[in-house]
């Protein structure tokens, strides 16, 4: 089910078929997101099997399929380092302006 | 918790730690105790083999369902049976484990699957009696997994819980139907919940005080009830639901305690469970064959599936597979 799978796909086994990350788009959703992932021979059957194991009760309009293999995760040891420069920009989020009382439609 | 010397281990152990008391999800690429991802791969993995197996005593009746309606209901319920267990193959790999090894230990007989599975389905009303107190046990055990302290674990479970809770939905519905029905199927009805109701019992696992593993896994937050609470909570509710179908369950002990409030229940028995454990219930060894015969007579369809996909070239994502120009 996990996003970042990708690190670990079936180390030993050379005998199971690759593993696929599965994404969807509901409905009305504005973006596909990741759902799970499943095992499947090709891109082909993976998208078949993918509708079958995640959309049969209309959870979703479209579908994309990766090879694990094929993403790449930023590693959780270097999380504040790698996200930290946000922290000390204040000035990227909206709430650093002040704007006096009474402006509208700002 | 191996004792450690190494200061970076400690200091990771320690990061852990405070990770799960804050009730922070650990995911895949997190740092996490050898031990904790090893109790992990064993839980998810007998989790995903308990859906495997669990779809052959149901499938047993699929050809004699004695309605359209009650078969399609069934297969859509074996379907969903086969999905969960995709579910968690997937999260027990995020563990960095492959299904085809976790398979081979299912088949050799390494890695152990729920007692439930291993008691036979006599009468079309044992499909109901598995729906009402076996997908009902197999809820109260699950919803609190939903909240497990690893991530990919827990979000399996709330989509399983969701399928779970109209499968057992379905399963009353049939009881109910039968137990208004004529002499012999409320019968039938009465004999089948008098058959699972122990067995579903069993399915919490063994008595607190016999339950070696529980401290740690409460402790990291993947268990967040012990095995009697969750049986207490399960005997709870099962008892006016009984009632309501108005079949009764097969225990001269149960009482009302008023002062704990809560049913009181006879004992388990406890040497069934383990010898089903063990191998040596009603129906092991033909669970195990069945699952066994369609691994090796499936394989010649698994492999010309892998060559067909290497010919027709690369799309597969690699993984080992030859790659044709």
């Amino acid at each position: 089910m996990g996003a970042g799978s990708a690190s670990g796909t079936s180390g030993a086994s050379g005998a199971d078929w690759p593993l696929w990350e599965v994404f969807v788009r509901p409905r009305r959703g504005l973006a596909h997101t990741h759902a799970g992932s499943l095992h499947a021979p090709d891109a082909e059957l993976a998208l078949r099997n993918a509708r079958d194991l995640f959309t049969r009760r209309g959870e979703g309009v479209s579908l994309w399929v990766v090879p694990a293999a094929a993403i790449a995760a930023s590693s959780p040891d270097e999380r504040d380092p790698f996200f930290a420069p946000a922290a000390d920009k204040p000035y990227r989020h909206p709430t650093f302006y002040e704007v006096p009382d009474g402006v509208r439609h700002l | 918790m191996p004792v450690t010397d190494d200061p970076a281990t400690t200091a990771a152990l320690a990061r852990f730690e405070r990770a799960v008391a804050a009730e922070t999800r650990i995911e895949p690429r997190d740092e996490m105790p050898d031990a904790y991802r090893a109790t992990l791969v064993r839980q998810i993995a007998q989790h995903a083999h308990s859906e495997i197996i669990g779809m052959q005593p149901e499938a047993n009746w699929i050809t004699r369902a004695p309605s359209l309606r009650r078969k399609a209901i069934l297969i859509a319920k074996v379907q969903d049976e086969a999905g969960h267990g995709l579910y968690l193959y997937g999260a027990a790999e995020t563990l960095g484990v492959g299904r085809a090894e976790l398979l081979d230990k299912l088949h050799t007989g390494r890695q152990k699957y729920s007692s439930i599975f291993n008691y036979p389905t006599l009468t079309w009303a044992d499909v109901g009696a598995i729906g009402w107190l076996v997908d009902g046990a197999a809820i109260t055990n699950q919803v609190p997994l939903c909240r497990c302290s690893y991530g990919p674990y827990a979000r399996a479970m709330v989509r399983i819980c969701k399928e779970e809770s109209f499968h057992q939905r379905q399963g009353y519905e049939l009881l109910h139907t039968l137990a208004r029905g004529t002499a012999e199927q409320r019968a039938m009805a009465q004999d089948a919940v008098d058959r699972w109701w122990w067995p579903s019992l069993m399915m919490f696992g063994p008595p607190d005080g016999d339950s070696p593993r529980t401290e740690r896994s409460v402790a990291w937050r993947i268990k967040r009830h012990t095995n009697d609470e969750l049986r207490q909570r399960f005997v709870d509710i099962c008892v006016p639901q009984a009632a309501s179908l108005g079949l009764t369950l097969p225990d001269p002990a149960l009482r009302f305690d008023e002062a704990r409030g809560h049913w009181e229940f006879g004992a388990i028995d406890w040497d069934e469970f383990r010898a089903v454990l063990r191998g040596e219930g009603p129906c092991n060894e033909e669970r195990l064959a069945q699952r066994r015969r369609a691994h090796e007579e499936g394989a010649w369809v698994r492999e010309a599936a892998a060559a067909y996909a290497a010919k027709r070239g690369g799309r597969g994502g690699g993984e080992g597979e030859e790659v044709a120009a």
